[in-house]
């Protein structure tokens, strides 16, 4: 058993500061572990976000040594333990209290991409039928636990905080689990390109690297959208044949 | 006197998990303003924990499926405790309630001629599960929450209720607060629906987030309402055992229905050892006949892995205490062995069960696919809770209903895998339906504001106990209460352990009654614990009351000093409701009848 010291935020939106909390660390230990520890002993009001605590729900995200992570799934042992852990919330939304964040923006911003609109069901009994392989990737989207850690790794928001402009990443994913179902037939691509931003994304991949479900993000969502834009909107093929017929 | 901020709805859902989410969508569509209640943000309740997939007599696998053996297998696995109309009911309209959420946007893994596939889990004769890998809680939760946002509905996100309100004998409201700021609401409504899940955090060990403290219960019991059943805890056989900091995580039974197999120390598979009569004629008896199974041979019974969970459960039990138990306190599960099988088993059970393989990988560096895993019994699911009325969930309070876990009476004294996921989406949406037309029919009630005003002393009292002695501070109380419910209250029970789990509650119950807490208002853990140990110290005497009457071993429910089930408990279910002076009263009745039409199928398909 070890003493680890942690640096924890602490504060609201008016303002805060670190705090140094040390507690003992055993074997197979999370970060989270360490947490509650700490708020059952020396902070009983300590603000964590947290629900299933096995990385199934995406509640506990915020910045271990300024990385965005899941605190539940961050192994003590995975962290140097000659100096002290920060722990601080996420960056790309305002804070609540210490380390939880008002995330209500993505919901809102969620509801306004237009919902899933299945094609009639196939067979008589009202009931589709669909290949694993045309599933499956789309499957990878539906993986998305809303963690939002992609949100808060991405520069657009992080840091040029264009919130009212873009989507953001893990809403990208979502628009692709929509434009990709195999049996939507909504169009969504119009929508990408005036009211959600798609263009602001430029392929930096870091929303890739955070996602603690390991999807794609970039390759397998954004780009695929991007590209559908392409074809939409600037194919040179359409736009002389749209030329002829008088749309614009 | 605090401010309060005032919401009215016609329908007020509290819990936003599968069965809350459903009942919203559908009280929305019948053209009522509905709002919604829950402690988490959307997204997260414990249906997103569910694994194994959805039970729904489909037959897309085994065309000879129908709702009668549904239901059969249903009432066995309940061991015929089970309100049977309601077993009739899920059974019959399951199905409809899967192909909804296709409908919806759901995708669930397929067939080879693109139907929805459907997977084995234990009880079930015949594949039943629609799944999606092992995160179909994800798939479902996500699927009803994008359809509800379209829907009108308003979302209170972490907001928790702690009182219903009543004008006479009848709901009017619900009483709560913010966790942001701490802000007291008062919500006013014509129908309330219970949809809040578990007590999962009663237990030291336990798959349950903080979330399930046994609101619902608590909520419904302390405005007139019965529970039944409440001695029916199912706890899960598998779940992990080490590291210490994720005792208690859930191992889907999936991995079983994929093949994973059971040892102990020894190496044996101890499942064969012990297969209850009624299973007999059911189960595999040799390790050959049970792998047939696992691949789809329809001639081959099933493996002995795939048995009820409260039987499964004690045999872990067993070879634990008997001394043939892994390093860390539980049994060997192994999956990795289908090696010997299939060509290309790595990728399959990468395929089968994904978020098993992180898991392991990330929280305790096995992995599956080549080591074995090690489990043990976690507090998962209760069968009992609110009592309710088969076709429209609503309680004997009028204007108060309940549906899934919250709610009793489906699975009797155990429940089978598969059967919750379905559980709520059938129920889930009689709850909406029928809390819709009660407020059609029913209009509003008053609020009377003497209630709020109680409500909102009680809920700010244990700040005016601040800086009481560290000693008993609230996570103190909450600890020791769920290691005497795990030691006491657990899976094996005796007479005198579940007395002195009562007194030890009794004991408990006072000191939550001056435990102080610091700070201010605003997203205040310390202060939230403080508010749910009511509720906590209430269903873990009610769990206790109900063990301590039933002088038997039935289902979920093992006494070490009545070790057999008894003829005088087969026809018997446990009610629990409050006297005139508060206090706790537990009654048995007889259980409702089975009709002959019932008989017959459950003849048909023993």
């Amino acid at each position: 058993m070890a003493s680890v010291t942690f640096k924890v935020w602490r504060g609201n939106k008016e303002g805060g500061e670190f705090k140094e909390y040390s507690t003992d660390i055993t074997e197979g230990m999370v970060v989270l572990d360490a947490l509650f520890q700490i708020q059952a002993d020396a902070a009983n009001d300590l603000a964590i976000r947290w629900n299933c605590k096995a990385g199934k729900c995406g509640s506990c995200s915020a910045e271990v040594n300024g990385y965005p992570r899941l605190l539940c799934m961050t192994r003590m042992s995975s962290l140097p333990q000659d100096r002290p852990v920060k722990i601080e919330p996420m960056k790309s939304f305002p804070v609540i209290k210490d380390l939880v964040c008002d995330v209500s923006w993505n919901y809102e911003a969620k509801k306004r991409i237009k919902k899933f609109k299945p094609r009639k069901p196939d067979a008589a009994d009202g009931t589709w039928r669909m290949q694993q392989e045309d599933v499956d990737r789309v499957q990878e989207f539906r993986k998305c636990i809303e963690c939002f850690l992609c949100q808060d790794v991405c520069h657009v928001l992080r840091e040029h905080h264009l919130h009212e402009n873009f989507i953001g990443p893990s809403l990208l994913v979502y628009t692709a689990a929509l434009e990709m179902h195999p049996l939507d037939v909504e169009d969504r691509t119009e929508d990408l390109r005036k009211h959600q931003g798609i263009g602001y994304c430029n392929i930096t991949k870091c929303c890739t690297n955070v996602c603690p479900e390991n999807i794609t993000i970039t390759d397998n969502a954004i780009i695929p959208l991007k590209e559908r834009l392409v074809d939409k909107f600037y194919d040179p093929l359409k736009k002389i044949l749209n030329l002829f017929s008088g749309k614009s | 006197m605090s401010s309060v901020k005032k919401y009215e709805y016609d329908v007020l859902i509290i819990g936003a998990g599968g069965a809350g989410l459903r009942s919203a969508i559908e009280a929305s569509d019948a053209g009522v303003k509905v709002g919604v209640v829950c402690k988490s943000l959307l997204g997260k309740a414990h249906t997103v924990m569910a694994e194994g997939g959805a039970a729904a007599a489909i037959g897309n696998i085994d065309e000879k499926d129908n709702w009668k053996i549904h239901f059969a297998d249903t009432m066995r696995g309940g061991q015929y405790l089970n309100n049977p109309k309601m077993a009739e009911i899920h059974a019959k309209e399951s199905p409809a309630r899967i192909f909804e959420l296709e409908a919806w946007g759901a995708l669930f893994d397929r067939t080879k001629d693109g139907k929805i596939l459907q997977r084995h889990f234990g009880g079930h004769r015949y594949r039943r599960l629609a799944h999606v890998g092992d995160r179909t809680g994800l798939e479902m939760i996500r699927t009803l929450q994008d359809h509800g946002i379209h829907q009108g509905i308003d979302f209170h996100m972490e907001c928790t209720v702690l009182n219903l309100l009543k004008d006479g004998d009848r709901i009017a409201g619900a009483f709560g607060y913010d966790r942001e700021k701490g802000r007291f609401l008062v919500f006013e409504t014509s129908a309330v629906v219970l949809a809040t899940g578990g007590i999962g955090r009663a237990y030291k060990v336990t798959s349950n987030s903080w979330e399930y403290t046994g609101d619902g219960q608590t909520l419904a019991y302390d405005c007139g309402a019965e529970l039944i059943d409440m001695e029916f805890v199912q706890f899960h056989p598998t779940g992990m055992v080490w590291p210490p900091s994720v005792k208690g995580i859930l191992v889907t039974e999936g991995v079983r229905g994929e093949g994973g197999v059971l040892r102990n120390s020894e190496g044996r598979r101890f499942m064969f050892d012990d297969i209850p009569e009624a299973y007999k004629s059911s189960t595999a008896d040799s390790e050959e006949e049970a792998w047939q199974y696992t691949i789809g041979n329809t001639e081959a019974r099933r493996p002995p892995e795939l048995l009820t969970r409260d039987h499964v459960a004690r045999c872990i039990i067993r070879e634990i205490k008997e001394g043939r138990g892994s390093p860390h306190g539980g049994v060997f599960l192994d999956i990795a062995w289908i090696k010997e099988k299939l060509p290309n088993a790595v990728e399959h059970i990468k395929r089968k069960l994904p978020s098993m393989y992180h898991q392991f990988k990330e929280l305790a560096e096995i992995d599956i696919t080549t080591e074995v895993m090690e489990v043990g019994p976690t507090t998962h699911y209760i069968m009992g809770g609110v009592r309710v009325n088969a076709e429209t969930q609503m309680t004997n309070v009028p204007g108060l209903f309940a549906a899934g876990e919250v709610a009793a009476g489906l699975h009797g004294a155990n429940r089978l895998g598969g059967n919750s996921l379905s559980d709520l989406l059938v129920f889930g949406r009689r709850s909406g339906e029928f809390a819709a037309k009660f407020s059609k029919e029913n209009g509003k009630a008053a609020i009377d504001d003497r209630q709020v005003q109680s409500a909102t002393r009680a809920a700010l009292a244990p700040f005016e106990r601040a800086g009481g002695s560290g000693g008993s501070g609230v996570y103190q109380v909450q600890q020791e209460l769920q290691d005497s419910m795990q030691s006491l209250v657990g899976i094996v029970r005796t007479e005198s352990e579940l007395k002195e789990g009562l007194e030890v509650i009794s004991r408990l119950k006072e000191r939550s009654k001056v435990v102080g807490v610091e700070g201010n208002r605003e997203y205040n853990p310390g202060w939230h614990t403080a508010l749910d140990l009511h509720n906590l110290m209430t269903i873990s005497e009610a769990i206790a009351r109900c063990a301590l009457m039933r002088k038997e071993s039935r289902g979920a429910h093992f006494r070490l000093d009545f070790p057999d089930k008894s003829e005088g408990f087969a026809e018997i279910i446990m009610v629990i409701s409050k006297d005139a002076d508060g206090l706790m009263q537990v009654n048995s009745e007889a259980i409702v009848p089975l009709t002959e039409e019932h008989k017959q199928i459950i003849e048909d398909n023993k």
